[in-house]
């Protein structure tokens, strides 16, 4: 049962590496924190108004390690990637 | 390294992300992950927020999606207690539950409050760390107390302070230091914390212990060293946490306010530690400590995660620059790096009286800290600056 299913998630895993990545804030959860933005600043833009922008919303496949990290450190859970 | 299978003891936020971060480097061997909370993973902080405002229920702390939990294939103990380990046969020995002999093994236990001694049987006093402590403390609220007593001015005690003033409820902070958080962020800025309380109601009593919480079988006044007394029928303790260690006891571990760690966060052959637990010399400020923020839980989840794979010689020290940040009342305060009270200290960005701003803090020459008052964008950027090893002067000249 094991095996099939982690051959399953490998699988997966190069799949989507043929997809595009989109970032999807949800800006009800946001608050600004700006984790993000320390990650990846050529993605996330905290401005002086306080308010999130997504500088790209579509990055390479080269910017996904950062994505994650980003995901998983938002204090607030409010950024996902849509494939 | 090739490891069949990773142990995982504590499923709140470290030990889950430790767990995703296995799956994110394809570990594909058995990754056990134990908690003693009959909940699944919540997330903590809106529990003093959110949570106790009463404006979210329970469902929006899950800290992850159920599908994506079973995505990762981990064989999920809730409501199991790990109660003792042995490092020289590995096994573990779990409460009602029979004993696994592990072979990787992450330590993410976190911590508990400290409590004041004489209220263990007297009602209407709190303490607030798991979401039943908040669910118990949310009901006291929503019986409308006629005061409540904060006693610690700590960031939890702030913001149950902040929260239950949002409800409207008379609130009583109290705090043995001159300032609130003043050993934290100096006596200058602590004073600005104790305004923000002052301007929002709170009646903020500074430089002040507690005597005695007293009452017949539930709490009716707290009475101060000043000789005065505060009627309240709910009583809020927020000294503090204690690392949850003493399972470990006896385990060939070594443990001393925490799980002691090397800098890359390996407690032992095939043993790390992570979150409030964990105790390891950071090598950026040349410090041992022991970290309670929620970004470090993930960030060296992730980092005692990958430990577990890594040889000697692949092993990367753990240099995080700590961050954390507080909502309270309008404002929201963040802290990163690691500042002491007579640190030199300078504003760079907006004023204290319009309550936002940023402030750099220099020890011998170099940027250690950077506070904000609602000024995100700035600490992070300076965030950045320290986590380059920037000095002082060059930080106070940047224009960001």
């Amino acid at each position: 049962m094991f095996a099939l299913s982690h051959v399953a998630r490998r699988h997966c895993h190069l799949a989507r590496k043929v997809t595009h990545m989109k970032i999807v804030v949800d800006y009800d959860l946001c608050e600004s924190n700006a984790i993000c933005m320390q990650i990846a600043p050529d993605l996330f833009e905290v401005r002086d108004d306080d308010f999130l922008y997504v500088l790209n919303e579509e990055p390479g496949e080269d910017r996904r390690g950062a994505l994650e990290e980003c995901v998983q450190r938002c204090p607030k859970q409010a950024i996902a990637i849509a494939e | 390294m090739s490891r069949r299978s990773i142990t995982i003891v504590g499923a709140s936020l470290a030990g889950l992300r430790a767990a995703e971060s296995l799956r994110r480097q394809e570990f594909d061997g058995q990754i056990v992950l134990i908690g003693d909370e009959p909940h699944a993973p919540y997330d903590r902080p809106p529990l003093s927020k959110q949570y106790l405002a009463g404006s979210w229920n329970e469902e929006r702390l899950a800290l992850t999606k159920p599908e994506k939990l079973a995505e990762f294939e981990l064989d999920f103990r809730l409501g199991v207690r790990a109660t003792a380990f042995d490092l020289a046969s590995r096994r573990l020995t779990l409460d009602g539950a029979d004993d696994i002999e592990v072979d990787g093994l992450l330590i993410a236990t976190g911590a508990r409050c400290r409590t004041l001694p004489g209220t263990d049987n007297l009602d209407g006093v709190f303490v607030l760390r798991g979401l039943d402590d908040a669910t118990a403390l949310r009901a006291a609220l929503d019986a409308g107390p006629s005061r409540v007593v904060v006693v610690g001015a700590g960031f939890i005690g702030a913001e149950v302070a902040a929260t239950s003033r949002q409800r409207k409820i008379e609130v009583s902070l109290i705090e043995a230091l001159p300032q609130p958080l003043g050993r934290v962020l100096g006596d200058e800025m602590g004073a600005v914390c104790a305004d923000v309380h002052r301007e929002h109601g709170v009646d903020l009593r500074t430089g002040v212990g507690v005597e005695a919480i007293e009452g017949d079988g539930r709490v009716e006044r707290v009475r101060l060293s000043d000789g005065s007394i505060i009627e309240a029928d709910v009583v809020v303790v927020g000294i503090g946490v204690i690392p949850n260690t003493e399972w470990l006891e006896g385990s060939g571990l070594t443990i001393d306010n925490g799980v002691v760690c090397d800098a890359t966060c390996l407690a032992a052959p095939g043993v790390t530690a992570a979150g409030d637990v964990a105790r390891w010399p950071n090598q950026r400020f040349d410090e041992v400590m022991r970290v309670e923020h929620w970004d470090n839980a993930v960030e060296q989840g992730g980092h005692a995660a990958r430990r577990l794979l890594q040889s000697d010689d692949e092993a990367e020290p753990f240099t995080p620059v700590p961050w954390f940040w507080s909502d309270q009342y309008d404002r929201k305060i963040q802290l990163a790096g690691r500042i002491r009270p007579d640190d030199d200290m300078s504003i760079v960005t907006g004023s204290v009286e319009e309550r936002r701003f940023a402030a750099l803090y220099g020890r011998a020459g170099k940027l250690v800290g950077v506070l904000g008052f609602n000024r995100p964008r700035h600490v992070m950027q300076y965030k950045t600056l320290i986590q380059e090893g920037a000095s002082y002067a060059d930080a106070l000249a940047a224009d960001l």
